[in-house]
């Protein structure tokens, strides 16, 4: 059997396994409906908008973030991974992954496929999933979720990745990790019964990429003369623009969340921007006490940080404490990246360093100071008298990661059994962009 | 007749360079090239991880002059490509054979 076909073979496994997953007989329960849905022009706008800031973050955003910190060899093999990811994460979506996270529930675990190709999904807004909003404009902001979550994972595999393997990879990944995760979270599957809070992703998405990150980067191994070799970053002013995209779209991906043009909105933007700024400047005194020198690259890298831990508590915490959670971030993450380079993995662009911790702190920091005053539509932490909310993160922080990991190393070794992960020394030595794709960046 | 090989800070080359057509040398050969002393390069760091750059870019100048010109050459070199901290560089001076002017077939001293 050739390596094409055991690849579409594998393909259609996933689709048909998932198939039979989902119709499977469990027990559906209904969740409380709110107000009675009725579209409002001004949400409508907002969350649409928000679709694209966040479709910016992924490209040109995440591109070029990870396009910059790479070497020049691999640029265009990685920013191919980002943008390939986001055109097919987008059809899965539409056709059924939409349905699979947020269609009816079926025993807390997955949602049906009632809702697969758009079926149901059109200009009349659903009562959770946004009121005052076409169902469809849901549909497409979460797209952009579903997709910018696999596209982060790459960072771990950078420069050594085949890209049929990242292909399935990516699809295998978005069926089995995202759409149960997401659902189990936000679609009213059992994390969210349990009263779990995560306003725009540190679980759905940070959590679950930086765990994900960490079982690439043992499963591929370390580059060829990781630590011998000179791989510093070949175009760090590349980098710096794709952190404005990212930070830019950053505003819609918490600030849409709130589902319309209101208070919680604008709360979430200011949050968002205040996280970025303090982790931002945090890692940059961090890393010029430690070190001698601050640096370009020690700023952005706390600034994504920052906002990839306010993720969760954007809608439910006051604007405020995105300083204490900003300086959590930027401090952990850049000692956690520190404390990689003395394990020695290489999870190369810093997935699990800079997501997987931001997503923690700021899951964690939803259970202590997450506030109903806020927003009324989530909760209370520790510090507002409900002790137990952090325990519930805790459950949600380890459930989002233990699944992601174990998940992501089943669908690693199948992949490397069907069509292998890494590309050859060879194509690693000539680089991603001639190797994978025959042309090449900078000529 | 000697061959003075200098390797200083590509920053000090037209300094040098003019000093040296100052005090009558008329012909200089420069070359861009990397390397380390005692220095051992520089370090670049990238979110904690440490790249040491051993080699470090660097110009030689080559100078062949008349033998009593040498102490005078190696003076003004010294004094024009120093600027006191680490990595200023080297010179090496070397015995040269014979010299030929191309155009002319002129030799030795003449030559130069």
């Amino acid at each position: 059997m050739t390596t094409g076909t055991r690849y579409w073979i594998a393909i259609l496994a996933a689709v048909a396994g998932t198939g039979f997953w989902i119709t499977g007989a469990w027990a559906q329960e209904a969740l409380p409906m709110p107000v009675t849905p009725r579209v409002d022009s001004g949400d409508t706008a907002w969350v649409l908008a928000s679709s694209a800031l966040v479709l910016a973050m992924i490209m040109p955003g995440l591109a070029l973030f990870y396009g910059g910190l790479v070497r020049s060899k691999n640029a265009l093999g990685t920013i191919m991974q980002s943008v390939v990811i986001l055109c097919l994460v987008s059809l899965i979506w539409v056709l059924f992954g939409y349905s699979l996270v947020f269609g009816p529930d079926r025993g807390g675990v997955i949602g049906g496929l009632a809702w697969a190709g758009l079926s149901g999904v059109g200009g009349e807004p659903h009562p959770r999933y946004g009121p005052t909003i076409p169902h469809v404009a849901f549909l497409v902001f979460q797209l952009m979720f579903a997709a910018f979550t696999p596209a982060l994972i790459t960072g771990a595999f950078a420069e050594r990745m085949r890209f049929s393997a990242l292909v399935l990879f990516a699809v295998l990944w978005s069926i089995f990790i995202y759409c149960p995760l997401a659902h189990w979270v936000w679609g009213g599957g059992w994390l969210r019964r349990l009263g779990a809070l995560d306003f725009a992703g540190g679980a759905v998405v940070h959590i679950s990429s930086g765990a994900a990150a960490l079982a690439c980067a043992l499963a591929l191994g370390r580059r060829r003369g990781y630590g011998t070799e000179y791989m510093a970053p070949h175009n760090l002013p590349l980098t710096l623009l794709g952190t404005g995209f990212l930070w830019f779209g950053w505003f819609g991906f918490n600030g849409g969340s709130a589902l319309g043009a209101n208070a919680v909105a604008g709360g979430a933007i200011v949050a968002t921007h205040t996280a970025a700024a303090t982790s931002a400047l945090t890692w940059m005194f961090v890393e010029w006490l430690h070190r001698g020198k601050p640096t370009v690259l020690g700023v952005i890298s706390g600034a994504v940080g920052g906002m990839a831990a306010i993720t969760p508590g954007a809608g439910f915490v006051g604007p405020l404490w995105a300083i204490p959670i900003g300086f959590a971030a930027g401090s952990l993450s850049y000692v956690a990246i520190v404390w990689k380079g003395r394990i020695g993995y290489d999870d190369t662009l810093d997935v699990v360093g800079i997501h997987g911790i931001g997503g923690t702190v700021g899951i964690l920091a939803v259970g202590l100071c997450a506030s109903r005053l806020i927003n009324p539509a989530g909760g209370d932490g520790l510090f507002f008298g409900n002790a137990g909310q952090l325990g519930i993160q805790a459950v949600t922080a380890c459930a989002a990661a233990v699944f992601s990991f174990v998940g992501t190393s089943v669908i690693l070794k199948l992949v490397n059994g069907l069509i292998g992960l890494r590309i050859t020394s060879e194509e690693e030595a000539v680089g991603l962009d001639l190797s994978q794709h025959n042309e090449r960046a900078y000529s | 007749m000697k061959l003075i090989e200098s390797i200083i800070k590509p920053f000090k080359l037209d300094e040098v360079k003019d000093a040296l057509l100052e005090i009558g040398i008329q012909g200089m050969t420069v070359t861009e090239v990397k390397g380390f002393g005692r220095q051992k390069g520089h370090k670049e760091t990238y979110r904690g991880t440490e790249y040491t750059i051993e080699f470090v870019p660097k110009v030689k100048i080559e100078v062949a002059v008349a033998d009593n010109q040498v102490q005078r050459v190696i003076e003004t070199i010294t004094r024009t490509a120093r600027t006191g901290s680490i990595g200023d560089g080297k010179i090496f001076v070397r015995d040269l054979g014979e010299a030929v002017r191309i155009r002319t077939g002129e030799t030795g001293e003449s030559a130069l």
